[in-house]
């Protein structure tokens, strides 16, 4: 039994492999389309920033917020609704959290800060709860909701930046650079490696990772959720009100991206500004697929992708390639993972495959 | 005063409607043979990259047009393998090639233009005679050609889907494919038709952005137009027609956006930006029951020998 579940795993495994490898090969095709030369450019993508204590710091800085995006988008996931607002709601909760930071500058740290946090989570939950009430009440898919609640998020995250809550020193000085006013120190998350950026938030986002593992594997409700997303009739059967569970699973989707905004805000910026999210809410979707919609697959998860968009800014620098190619590569790297799905699915197929690499064999002489 | 802002309004949304049109029944022979295809935005902003680079460098827009088909035609082909011989979840697809298309064109921008430059690419013309009628030659005969021809298309569309034998196998594969396969279509097949073919309206229709409407390319130039097409397929009820009131009434909604800030109204910009996708959103909750008319099989891979 044992060795069957180990080349269950070894399938697995190299299902996942072959598809990020793929993902990869017809990435080194557009790097050469943008004149690169692919192999100096992984190169440097994967190996300079965990040369020194700058990139593997910045890694983690990174894997914080991706973590967070990561674990709400597989609790949404999970209970069946996709949510791909988290762009939006990184920037609701951080601007609700940059607004209860500034307004009381003077309380503790220990108190300032949960404080931030709940008032982030709860700026994302509502931008995620409107997707989820209007999907669970009014059957709108919620992917183009989200999306749209992407773009009015940016809009409004803006529109306050630029205007009511803009730093007085930028009007005083006529600079305007839309941007809040630095915070009290007391909302400072701590650095916890000297002459690094990297802060408490990843600690946090570890800690969260795995109450929300506790929460969906452990408890009644998150069973529940999980019953919902996988079979919506069935669950329905055990009295679970599945429509309720929709809005639940989007409050939470949204509060995890919102706590995302929070870690920017107090973790690297200490402000509220325009490029708080850096496309968090996409590659929190590529976190939350490569990591299996796990939270303890999440952790490793979020870490490689930080390591590929730090690694995606160094190239830029000294290979000149634009970083935004991480963002082309991140969308091959989904196509491939749900492109790979059919290997795990499909019975016979599967059974054809490990047959053929000779896995399942020795599984069943065991097994017998 | 008036009677000009309204004209003005109503000759600057036609215009606008051309893209969300030709991406919009594209997008519509995906849903109708049951592929949701979210992809469309990713395609728009590769068409509307590949169509500015050609006209830039070659000078046609003809080549620029077709060029932007063929990227469209490309991207489609990847999307029909994810999504019909890898059975892979639509709607996830949809974003990863929506990000593909992001990513890409922003990355090739930098690296072959660099920075924002503009192209003569396609003008308006006006009609002889017919351009000259006061108000209906303002509105209807100066406008570019893709305009017509977009709108061309909301009866030729209907034709084709409803009064041609592959219409009819579009329609069989996306409301019925396990019937479709024992009748000897091939569902596969037709899905692949289908999504190359939707692909390559978007890819046209991003290339109508850069090359026809701004003569410009900038990253994320689309600004959601993609999204707001599959809305606008919803809204339509899956209906060429549908869909042409649907683009007509959210262009219009853009113009006056716009002509809001062109009149100086004291209105912050962003909130003006807002409008459109809080229409989006408005429509989408107004027309939940029509999704009862969707395609039944929207979204459901085809397994063969499988009983959903």
């Amino acid at each position: 039994m044992k060795k069957k579940l180990y080349s269950e795993a070894i399938y697995r495994l190299l299902i996942i492999v072959i598809a990020v490898f793929s993902a990869l090969f017809v990435g080194a095709i557009l790097l050469l389309i943008a004149k690169t030369n692919p192999l100096t450019a992984y190169y440097v993508m994967f190996t300079e920033p965990l040369s020194g204590k700058f990139g593997l710091t910045e890694i983690l800085v990174r894997a914080a917020p991706l973590m967070l995006v990561g674990l709400g988008i597989a609790i949404s996931f999970r209970s069946g609704i996709i949510n791909i607002g988290g762009e939006g709601q990184i920037l609701i909760g951080a601007i609700f959290g940059t607004f209860i930071a500034l307004t009381f500058p003077d309380l503790p740290p220990y108190i300032l800060l949960p404080l931030v946090f709940i008032a982030s989570f709860i700026g994302g939950a509502i931008w995620g709860g409107i997707a989820g009430w209007m999907k669970a009440y009014l059957s709108v898919n919620e992917i183009l909701s989200t999306i749209m609640l992407n773009y009015i998020a940016f809009q409004v995250y803006m529109f306050l930046i630029r205007g009511p809550m803009i730093d007085p020193k930028e009007v005083a000085y006529g600079t305007g650079v839309p941007q809040t006013a630095l915070l009290s120190k007391n909302a400072w998350l701590t650095r916890i490696i000297p002459a690094s950026r990297l802060h408490a938030g990843i600690i946090v986002a570890v800690v969260l990772a795995i109450l929300v593992y506790i929460f969906l594997w452990k408890t009644t409700i998150g069973y529940k959720l999980r019953a919902a997303g996988a079979e919506a009739k069935a669950a329905k059967y055990i009295g679970v009100n599945v429509k309720n569970y929709l809005v639940l699973a989007m409050l939470l989707s949204g509060g995890f991206a919102g706590m995302a905004g929070a870690i920017e805000v107090c973790g690297v910026h200490h402000r509220a500004l325009e490029s708080i999210s850096a496309g968090y809410g996409f590659s929190g979707i590529v976190v939350a697929l490569f990591g299996g919609l796990h939270p303890l697959g999440i952790i490793p998860a979020s870490a490689v992708f930080g390591l590929l968009i730090v690694g995606a800014d160094m190239m830029q620098r000294s290979v000149t390639v634009p970083a935004s190619i991480i963002l082309a590569i991140q969308g091959l790297i989904i196509l491939a993972i749900v492109s790979s799905q059919i290997f795990f699915s499909n019975i016979g197929l599967k059974e054809k495959i490990m047959i053929k690499l000779k896995l399942m064999k020795s599984g069943d002489k065991d097994d017998t | 005063m008036i009677l000009d802002f309204i004209i003005g309004i109503i000759s600057a949304g036609i215009p606008l409607a051309a893209p969300l049109l030709l991406a919009g029944l594209g997008e519509m022979f995906n849903q109708r043979a049951g592929v949701f295809n979210l992809g469309v935005e990713g395609i728009m902003l590769m068409g509307a990259f590949v169509g500015f680079l050609v006209v830039l460098t070659v000078g046609s827009p003809i080549l620029g047009l077709l060029a932007a088909i063929a990227v469209g035609a490309l991207m489609g082909l990847l999307m029909a393998v994810v999504t019909v011989k890898f059975k892979a979840q639509q709607g996830i697809s949809g974003i990863g090639l929506f990000m593909l298309g992001w990513g890409l064109s922003g990355t090739l921008f930098r690296v072959y233009i660099g920075g924002i430059t503009s192209i003569t690419g396609i003008k308006p013309f006006s009609f002889p005679l017919l351009g000259k009628i006061p108000i209906i030659g303002e509105i209807f005969f100066q406008n570019n050609i893709l305009v017509y021809i977009a709108f061309l298309l909301v009866p030729i569309s209907w034709y084709v889907l409803n009064k041609t034998a592959w219409g009819l196998k579009v329609r069989a594969v996306g409301t019925n494919p396990q019937a479709a396969d024992t009748l000897g279509i091939k569902v596969e097949r037709i899905r692949f038709q289908c999504i190359i073919l939707g692909s390559m309206m978007a890819g046209l229709a991003g290339a109508y952005l850069s090359i026809a409407q701004t003569h410009i390319f900038a990253d994320n130039i689309t600004a959601g137009r993609g999204f707001i097409a599959v809305a606008l397929v919803y809204f339509g009820r899956w209906k060429p027609a549908g869909i042409m009131w649907g683009t007509l009434l959210f262009s219009l909604a853009h113009a006056l956006q716009r002509s809001i800030q062109v009149y100086g109204i004291n209105f912050p910009y962003e909130i003006a930006v807002i409008i459109p996708y809080l229409l989006v959103i408005v429509v989408l909750a107004l027309s939940y029951k029509s999704q009862l008319l969707g395609p039944v099989a929207l979204g459901k891979p085809f397994i063969r020998g499988s009983r959903e």
